[in-house]
C-alpha cells in the first residue's frame, strides 16, 4: 500500500472565509479567493475614480488601447464600473498604429477583437497618416537608440489628435502603480525633480492641450492586473515592442521588481514618497525667497493631497499653435514637428544612398547607426 | 516513474521556449520527493531553447521577479513557493508581467 497522501491545508479567503484563497495581494499580503479578488480590485479602482472625481455624468472618454494587458483590463473594468455604478460615460477605444511590422499588426488585431467584446467604438490613428512617417521608417532613418523618444512624442500628439477628432477631451491610459513608481524612481535617479510632480498626478493636462489624461490604475499593482486578465480570461496581446525600451527605464524596472520581491509594499511606498516630495514646495508658496527674490513658479496646476490635480476648465496658458502643423503648442514649432524636420533631412540623405526597403527597419537602422560612428 | 505535469508560458514569456506556450512534460523524479525547485531546474535545462534566455527566467537561483507563478491556477506564494511538492497532473503557469503594457 502506498503511503497515505498528506492532506493539504488549503488557505481560506481572508474576506469571505468560505472559499479557497487563490492569490496574495502584494499591497497588504491579504489572501483572497477569485470572487473577493475581483470585488476588491474593481472597488479600489472605483474608489480611485470617485476620490479624484475623474469623470462627470455624460463625459465622453477615450481609452488609450494598445491591445496589451493594462489597457485591455482598463477597458473591461471601466465598462463594468460604468454599468455597475452608473457613471453615465460614453467609452471609446482609441488606438495608435505606430507602423511597426510584426508588432502593431498583431496588437491592433487584438484591439479589434476588444471592440467587439466590449461593444465600444474604435478609432485607429496611424503615424503614417498623421506624420507621413511610420515608426519603422523613423527607426531606419534615426536609428533604434532614440526610437522611444520619437515614439513617445508622436504618440502623445497622436492620442490628442485622435481624441480631438472624436470630440473627446479626456483620455484614460492603463498606467499602473508599478509604472508610476518606476517613473518616480527614474526621475529621482536622474535628479529630474521638475517631472516628479507630473509623474504621480492621477490627472494631468499639458499647457496648450485641450485634452486631459488620467490614470485610473494609479493604485493598481501590475501583478493584480495580470492576475485579473488571467482569471477573467481577457483577450490581450503580449509581445514586446520590436524596438527595446531605453536601457535606463529597463534597469529601473528590474530594480523595482527586485525590491518588490523583498518588500511588496515598496511600490505604494515609492508613489507615496513621490507625492510628498511634490507637496513640499507648495507649503512654502507664500514664503519669499530672499536669496534672489525670484518667485518660485509652481506651475498652473494645483496638486491635491492624493496627488491628483485640480484643473480649471478651458484655462490655457497660451493659445499658440504650431506654425507648421497648426496643432496647439506652447512653442512656435511643436515638438513633433521639430523631430520630423530633423528626420526629413535624414530621409533625403538616405534616398540618395539608394532606395532601401524600410519594412522591419531595425536591421537597416543598425547599419545606419554604425555608419554614423 | 516520473511526474506528469503541464507547464505554460504566458504573457509573452513563450519567447524563451521557441514560441511554444504549452508543454507536457515528465519530470524524471519520484512523486513526493520532487519540489518546485526541481521543476524550475527542469524547465531551465529542458524547456528553455536557448541558454542565453536562462536569465530571462532565472535570477539568483529562483524565478525572476516580475514573473508571476501559478500552481494549478493558484498564486505560488500561497503554495509554499519553491517548497511545493509536485504531484502528477499539476499545471504550472509562468506569466511575464513585464511584457508590453
Ligand atoms: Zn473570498
Ligand atoms: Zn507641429
Amino acid at each position: 500500500m502506498p503511503e497515505p497522501k498528506k492532506i493539504k491545508v488549503l488557505a481560506l479567503c481572508e474576506l469571505c472565509h468560505g472559499r479557497k484563497a487563490v492569490m496574495k495581494r502584494p499591497k497588504n499580503l491579504q489572501k483572497l479567493c477569485k470572487e473577493c479578488f475581483y470585488k476588491v480590485f474593481e472597488t479600489e479602482i472605483h474608489n480611485t475614480i470617485t476620490d479624484a472625481q475623474l469623470f462627470q455624468k455624460g463625459d465622453k472618454v477615450a481609452i488609450g488601447a494598445s491591445g496589451g494587458k493594462d489597457s485591455t483590463v482598463l477597458a473591461s473594468v471601466l465598462k463594468l464600473l460604468n454599468e455597475r455604478y452608473e457613471y453615465g460615460l460614453e467609452l471609446v477605444l482609441l488606438s495608435i498604429d505606430e507602423g511597426i511590422k510584426g508588432y502593431r499588426d498583431d496588437s491592433l488585431a487584438t484591439v479589434k477583437r476588444n471592440q467587439v467584446q466590449y461593444q465600444m467604438p474604435l478609432e485607429i490613428i496611424s503615424y503614417k497618416d498623421l506624420y507621413n512617417w511610420s515608426m519603422d521608417e523613423i527607426v531606419s532613418c534615426a536609428g533604434i537608440r532614440s526610437s522611444c523618444t520619437y515614439c513617445g512624442v508622436l504618440r502623445r500628439q497622436a492620442l490628442d489628435r485622435g481624441a480631438a477628432k472624436l470630440g473627446i477631451n479626456h483620455v484614460v491610459t492603463g498606467h499602473n502603480a508599478d509604472d508610476i513608481a518606476e517613473t518616480v524612481l527614474m526621475n529621482i535617479l536622474r535628479g529630474d525633480t521638475a517631472r516628479l510632480e507630473k509623474s504621480t498626478a492621477i490627472l494631468t493636462q499639458s499647457s496648450g492641450s485641450p485634452i486631459k489624461r488620467s490614470k485610473p490604475f494609479k493604485y493598481s499593482y501590475q501583478k493584480e492586473i495580470v492576475l485579473y486578465a488571467h482569471y477573467k480570461k481577457l483577450d490581450y496581446f503580449s509581445t514586446e515592442c520590436t524596438y527595446a525600451p531605453e536601457a535606463f527605464r529597463g534597469t529601473a524596472r528590474e530594480l523595482l521588481k527586485s525590491l518588490e520581491s523583498i518588500r511588496p509594499s515598496c511600490i505604494m511606498d515609492i508613489i507615496y514618497s513621490g507625492e510628498l516630495l511634490v507637496l513640499a514646495p507648495k507649503k512654502k508658496k507664500t514664503t519669499r525667497s530672499y536669496k534672489n527674490n525670484k518667485k518660485i513658479s509652481t506651475g498652473e496646476t494645483e496638486v491635491n493631497a492624493d496627488g491628483s490635480v485640480s484643473l480649471k476648465r478651458n484655462e490655457f496658458k497660451d493659445g499658440n499653435t504650431c506654425e507648421k502643423c497648426g496643432y496647439l503648442s506652447s512653442n512656435k514649432i511643436c515638438k513633433a514637428c521639430v523631430l520630423l524636420a530633423g528626420l526629413e533631412m535624414n530621409r533625403a540623405k538616405v534616398s540618395i544612398e539608394g532606395n532601401a526597403a524600410v519594412d522591419g527597419a531595425a536591421k537597416l537602422g543598425k547599419t545606419l547607426e554604425q555608419l554614423s560612428f | 516513474m516520473g511526474i506528469r505535469v503541464k507547464i505554460e508560458f504566458l504573457g509573452g514569456l513563450d519567447v524563451i521556449s521557441s514560441g511554444v506556450r504549452e508543454h507536457k512534460a515528465v519530470v524524471p523524479l519520484e512523486e513526493g520527493e520532487a519540489t518546485m525547485k526541481d521543476l524550475v531546474e527542469y524547465v531551465t535545462h529542458n524547456i528553455i531553447s536557448d541558454p542565453k534566455d536562462i536569465p530571462v527566467f532565472i535570477e539568483d537561483d529562483t524565478v525572476r521577479p516580475g514573473i508571476l507563478v501559478l500552481i494549478n491556477d493558484t498564486d505560488w506564494e500561497l503554495e509554499g513557493q519553491e517548497e511545493y511538492v509536485l504531484e502528477s497532473g499539476d499545471v504550472f503557469t509562468f506569466t511575464s508581467t513585464l511584457h508590453g503594457g
